[in-house]
C-alpha cells in the first residue's frame, strides 16, 4: 500500500541476558527469575561505596561466541566504559558497558525469509553493526503509592546486538528475531525468552520518503525507537503500527518527531514516552576499575561456534535428502536436531541389519518426529523400535481378513461392478475400505491381490 | 613509658607479656580523650574492643569501609552509613595484628589538601593548632604525629598521604598504583587512588605495607607481583643512584631547599651517587591530574543520588559540587576529546618521562611540598588550593610510581616540619623504604618526630 513512495528503514537493538552462573562483576547468582526481591545481591551489585567490579570471564567468552556466530570481526583489544545516566534502578549512576571498542563488530546474519503471501523462500543478509557486553540494571516495581527497587537483576551480564537499518518490513524483523533466538539457544548462552525478559528488543524505525526532493540515498533525519515490547507478535504489531503512523505524518508534509515510544499491547498502538535530545550525553569514559581486555589469537581460536541451524537445514536437505519443511522444523531446537541425527544414524544400521528395503529412511524418521506420531520423549532406541514395528506388515488373522474383505465387497457392490466393467481404479477404493476396517494393520499389496483374486472375472 | 613506641616495639612488649593488648588500646583511648577535642583527628572512635588475640591499635582514614563501624568519608552524605562489608586493607590488618581504633578525619570525599572540607570540622596541625594538618589524610597524619595512634592508614590520590605527612612531621608512604587493593576504599579518582601507611618509623611503614600489599581477587587493578619482606630488606646496606632536578625546586620555600641540600650532602657521605636529571615540569601534571581526577570524581559520586544512604545530594559540600560540575563538563559530548582524551595522552608522556629517567637513576629526591603547613582558612583563597599544594606529588601519582615522604628538620622561623620525598620505580617500594631507613638511622630525621611527641605527653 505504501511501499511505492515510502521505504521503511528499521534497525534493531537486541539485548540478550546471559545465563552464566554468576553476575557480570560479582559472585551473586545471575538467575533471579522468581526470586524474592533483593535476595540475589551483594555490596558490589548494589554499587555500595568502595566496591569494585571483577569481570566474569565466561560472559566475555560467550559474547565472543555470539560475535562469531554473527560472523563479526572479534577485536583482539577491547575495554569497558562507564555510561552515565540517572535512573533509580541504576545503582552506581553509571552502567558499565562498552563504547568505542566493543568485543565484536561488522557482522552479518543470514536468514531464510519466507514471503508470507507467495511462500517463496529467499536468503537475506542483515548486517550486524556491533556486539557488546554490559551489565543489566535493577528493576522498578510500582505498588500503590510507592516505587520499589529490586536489585536482583542488577549486574546480570547483558549482551547488546545492534544491527544496521537493513530491515524494510516487520516480517523480516520477526523472522530475523526468531532465527536469532534459535541461534542464541544453540550456543547455550541464554534462554532468549522475550516474555521473561532474557531477550529484549528495541526497533528503530524511520521512513525514507522517495518523493522528497532530498537525495533519496540519504537516511531520514529522524528515528523513532520503540520500547517495552515483549513478544515477537508484538514486535510485528508495533512496527506495522509505527510505519503506518509515520507515513500518515509524512503524507501531510511533516516529519515525525525523533522520540522514544512505548507499545501498548492491549490497544496495539505506540505512544510517546520521551523526546530524545539530539544525541544523549552519557559522558562515556574508559572504566578505570577494569584494565583493557587483550585477547590472544589462541584464546579466540579456542572459542568454537557449533553448527548453526541454517547450515544444518542445508545439510539435512543435501545429505539426508529430506524436505526443507521438515529439515527446518527439526533444526529449530538443537536437542531435537541431535535427537533426529542420533535416530537417523541408528535407524539406518537397524534396517540394514534387518534387510528391510526402505526408500528415504531419513524422511520417514523426520516425518515421525515432526508429525509427533511417535513421541520424541522416548529414548532413541524405543523410538526406532516403534518405527520399525510400524513399517513391518502386521500379522492379521487370515480368517478375520477374509471376513472383512467379504464384508467390504458386499457393502460396495457398485465399486465391484465398476471394476468388473473395466474401471481398474475402483479396486483402490475397495483396498482403502479394507485398510480402514483393519486400521491399516495389513499390507495393502496383499489385500489388493486377494480382492483381485476374488472379483476378477 | 609507651609514648612514641612503634608497632614493632609494642608487639614485642605484648608478646613478652609486659603489657596486654587491652591496656595498649586503653592507653590510646585515654590519649584520644585527652587531646582529640583540640585536634579533631578522629571522626569515629571505636570503643568496642573485645580482644582474644594480640592486637595493636591502628587509625584508619574514614574512606575505608569498615564492617560495622560507621564510614563517612567525612561527608554528611554518608553521615549514618555503616558498611556491611570490610575493605581489603582493613580486612588484612584485622586478620594480622591490628585493632581499628577509630576512623580519622579527612577532606570530605578526599577532596582537598587541608582536611578543612570535612563536614566534621577541620583537623588541627599538632605542631600549631592554628594551622591545618594537610590533607586529605589530615586526620591520620595528626593522629600519628600526636601519638593518638601508633600508626595510621591513609589514602592518596595525588599527595593525600605525602602532603599531610610532610606538614604533620611523620612518614607517609604512597605505594605503586596496584600494589595495594582499593576494594572498600571509597573511590575518589579510581585510576590514582592508593592506600598507604602513615607512621613514626620506616620499619612500621614497611611492616604495614607487607600486610596490606598484594593481589586481591576483589580488585582487578592489583598487581600479581610478589610481595617482598619489606622489613627484612630494610637492613640491606644498598647504594643508590639518586636523581635531582631543578624542576622540583622552582618556587620552593628557602628553608625547605636548605633541608634538601643538607640531605644531599648526607646521602653522598653515605656513599650514594647524586645525578642531575631532566624531568618534565610538575606544572604539566596539574592540568592532567585536574582533568582526569575531576572526570573520575563526577562519575564516582554519581551513586550518591539521594535514593540510598539516607542523605540526598544537597548534603554535598561546595568543593564536591565544584568537582562534580567540572568533571561532568570535561566528559561532556564534544569536550571529551579536548580535555579528557588529551589529558590521557599527556599522562602517557609523563609515564614515559619517568620510565626514561629511571633508566639512569634508582630514585628521585625532591621536596614533598613547596611550603610548610598553612594556617586554617588559607585554602579558601585559592580555587585550586589542593592542586597547588600537591604540585610536587602529582607527577608520581599520575605515573603510578611509589613515593615516600619523611620529615627532615623544622623551619627556624615557625618551628614547622619540613618534608622531603623519594620517588621510586614501579613496585620498588623496597628501595625507597631502604633509603628512608638509612636516612632515619643516620639522622633520626633531625629529631622531628621526638620533638613533636614532646608536645603531647601522657
Amino acid at each position: 500500500m505504501f511501499m511505492d513512495n515510502y521505504q521503511p528503514l528499521i534497525g534493531l537493538e537486541i539485548h540478550i541476558e546471559l545465563k552464566t552462573c554468576s553476575k557480570m562483576f560479582c559472585q551473586c547468582s545471575a538467575s533471579y527469575f522468581g526470586k524474592p526481591p533483593n535476595t540475589q545481591v551483594c555490596p558490589v551489585c548494589l554499587g555500595m561505596p568502595g566496591t569494585l567490579p571483577v569481570p566474569n570471564k565466561k560472559a566475555i567468552e560467550w559474547t565472543i561466541l555470539i560475535g562469531k556466530a554473527l560472523n563479526c570481526q572479534i577485536s583482539s583489544f577491547s575495554k569497558f566504559d562507564r555510561k552515565h545516566y540517572f535512573y533509580p534502578d541504576l545503582q552506581k549512576g553509571y552502567q558499565i558497558s562498552q563504547y568505542d571498542q566493543p568485543i565484536a563488530v561488522n557482522g552479518r546474519f543470514e536468514i531464510i525469509c519466507k514471503d508470507v503471501i507467495s511462500r517463496v523462500f529467499t536468503k537475506k543478509i542483515f548486517r550486524i553493526r556491533r556486539v557488546h557486553l554490559e551489565e543489566d540494571t535493577g528493576k522498578l516495581i510500582y505498588s500503590k503509592n510507592d516505587t520499589l527497587i529490586d536489585f536482583n537483576r542488577s549486574g546480570v551480564p547483558l549482551v547488546e546486538i545492534v544491527t544496521e537499518p537493513d530491515f524494510n518490513n516487520s516480517n523480516e524483523v520477526k523472522q530475523f528475531l526468531e532465527e536469532l533466538q534459535v541461534v542464541i539457544r544453540y550456543l547455550g548462552v541464554s534462554d532468549a525468552d522475550m516474555e521473561k525478559g532474557t531477550m529484549r528488543m528495541e526497533p528503530n524505525i524511520s521512513i525514507l520518503s522517495r518523493k522528497s526532493k532530498v537525495n533519496s540515498q540519504k537516511l531520514p533525519n529522524y528515528k523513532v525507537e520503540i520500547k517495552n515490547i515483549n513478544s515477537f507478535r508484538f514486535v510485528k504489531q508495533a512496527i506495522d503500527y509505527e510505519i503506518k503512523r509515520q507515513i500518515e505524518i509524512l503524507k501531510t508534509g511533516k516529519i515525525p518527531l525523533q522520540e522514544t515510544r512505548g507499545f501498548d499491547e492491549k490497544k496495539g498502538v505506540t505512544y510517546p514516552q520521551r523526546i530524545k535530545e539530539e544525541a544523549s550525553d552519557y559522558r562515556y569514559f574508559p572504566e578505570p576499575d577494569i584494565p583493557p581486555l587483550v585477547f590472544s589469537k589462541a584464546y579466540l581460536d579456542s572459542i568454537k561456534v557449533p553448527e548453526l541451524p541454517i547450515k544444518k537445514v542445508e545439510r539435512y536437505v543435501s545429505e539426508f535428502g529430506i524436505r526443507y519443511d521438515e529439515a527446518f522444523i527439526l533444526t529449530r531446537d538443537k536437542n531435537l536436531a541431535n535427537y533426529f541425527e542420533n535416530i537417523n544414524k541408528k535407524f539406518k544400521i537397524r534396517i540394514a541389519n534387518l534387510k528391510l528395503k526402505i526408500q528415504n529412511p531419513s524422511q520417514i524418521i523426520a516425518n515421525y518426529i515432526v508429525n509427533k506420531k511417535i513421541s520424541y520423549r522416548l529414548s532413541t532406541n524405543e523410538f526406532i523400535n516403534k518405527v520399525i514395528k510400524n513399517l513391518k506388515p502386521k500379522k492379521v488373522d487370515k480368517n478375520l481378513l477374509e471376513e472383512v474383505i467379504n464384508k467390504v465387497l458386499k457393502d460396495n457392490q457398485k465399486a465391484v461392478l465398476d471394476y468388473q466393467k473395466g474401471k481398474s481404479n475402483a479396486i483402490m477404493f475397495l483396498v482403502g475400505q479394507v485398510m480402514k476396517e483393519t486400521k491399516g494393520k495389513v499390507e495393502a499389496k496383499a489385500v489388493k491381490e486377494e480382492i483381485e483374486r476374488k472379483i476378477k472375472r | 613509658m609507651l609514648l612514641g613506641k612503634s608497632v614493632t616495639e609494642i608487639l614485642a612488649l605484648i608478646k613478652n607479656k609486659k603489657i596486654s593488648s587491652q591496656e595498649i588500646i586503653d592507653y590510646f583511648l585515654r590519649r584520644i580523650e585527652k587531646y582529640d577535642q583540640k585536634l579533631n583527628a578522629y571522626v569515629t572512635v571505636n570503643k568496642s574492643s573485645n580482644l582474644s588475640k594480640i592486637k595493636v591499635p591502628i587509625a584508619v582514614k574514614d574512606n575505608f569501609c569498615t564492617c560495622g563501624i560507621r564510614t563517612t568519608a567525612s561527608s554528611k552524605v554518608l553521615e549514618n552509613f555503616v558498611p556491611p562489608y570490610e575493605s581489603t586493607v582493613t580486612k588484612r590488618l584485622i586478620e594480622s595484628y591490628f585493632f581499628i581504633l577509630g576512623k580519622t578525619n579527612m577532606d570530605a570525599w578526599a577532596h582537598g589538601s587541608s582536611t578543612e572540607t570535612s563536614d566534621f570540622g577541620p583537623t588541627k596541625n599538632p605542631w600549631d593548632l592554628s594551622r591545618c594538618s594537610g590533607g586529605s589524610s589530615g586526620g591520620s597524619a595528626a593522629a600519628v604525629s600526636s601519638y593518638l595512634a601508633p600508626v595510621a592508614i591513609g589514602s592518596e590520590t595525588a599527595g593525600s598521604i605525602r602532603q599531610p605527612a610532610s606538614w604533620s612531621g611523620v612518614i607517609g608512604l604512597k605505594p605503586t598504583y596496584g600494589r595495594v587493593s582499593r576494594y572498600g576504599l571509597i573511590a575518589m579518582a579510581s585510576s590514582f587512588d592508593c592506600p598507604g601507611p602513615l607512621t613514626l618509623t620506616t620499619e612500621d611503614a614497611a611492616f604495614i605495607l607487607r600486610i596490606i600489599a598484594g593481589k586481591d581477587e576483589f580488585d582487578v587493578t592489583t598487581a600479581q607481583n610478589a610481595v617482598p619482606d619489606y622489613v627484612k630488606s630494610l637492613r640491606k646496606k644498598k647504594k643508590f643512584v639518586i636523581g635531582i632536578t631543578e624542576e622540583y625546586l622552582n618556587g620552593i620555600d628557602e628553608e625547605i631547599k636548605e633541608a634538601f641540600y643538607q640531605l644531599l650532602k648526607i646521602l653522598e657521605k653515605l656513599g650514594h651517587q647524586i645525578k642531575k636529571i631532566n624531568l618534565l615540569s610538575p606544572k604539566y601534571s596539574i592540568s592532567v591530574y585536574t582533568i582526569i581526577q575531576r572526570a573520575e570524581v563526577s562519575s564516582n559520586l554519581a551513586r550518591y543520588d539521594g535514593i540510598r544512604y539516607g542523605n540526598d545530594r544537597t548534603f554535598f559540600g561546595s568543593e564536591a559540587k565544584r568537582r562534580i560540575m567540572l568533571g561532568t563538563y570535561v566528559l561532556s559530548y564534544g569536550y571529551y576529546e579536548a580535555y579528557y582524551k588529551k589529558a590521557q595522552k599527556v599522562r602517557t608522556l609523563i609515564i614515559e618521562d619517568f620510565r626514561k629517567v629511571f633508566q639512569e637513576v634508582d630514585m628521585i629526591l625532591a621536596p614533598t611540598t613547596p611550603i610548610t603547613a598553612l594556617r586554617l582558612g588559607e585554602f579558601e583563597k585559592y580555587p585550586f588550593f589542593g592542586e597547588m599544594m600537591d604540585v610536587l606529588n602529582e607527577p608520581a601519582a599520575i605515573a603510578g610510581i611509589c613515593a615516600i615522604s619523611f620529615p627532615f628538620g623544622l623551619t627556624k622561623k615557625e618551628n614547622l616540619p619540613i618534608g622531603l620525598q623519594l620517588m621510586g620505580r614501579w613496585f620498588e617500594e623496597e628501595n625507597v623504604l631502604n633509603l628512608t631507613y638509612q636516612i632515619e638511622k643516620e639522622t633520626d630525621f633531625l629529631g622531628v618526630i621526638k620533638k613533636g611527641l614532646k608536645n603531647y605527653p601522657d
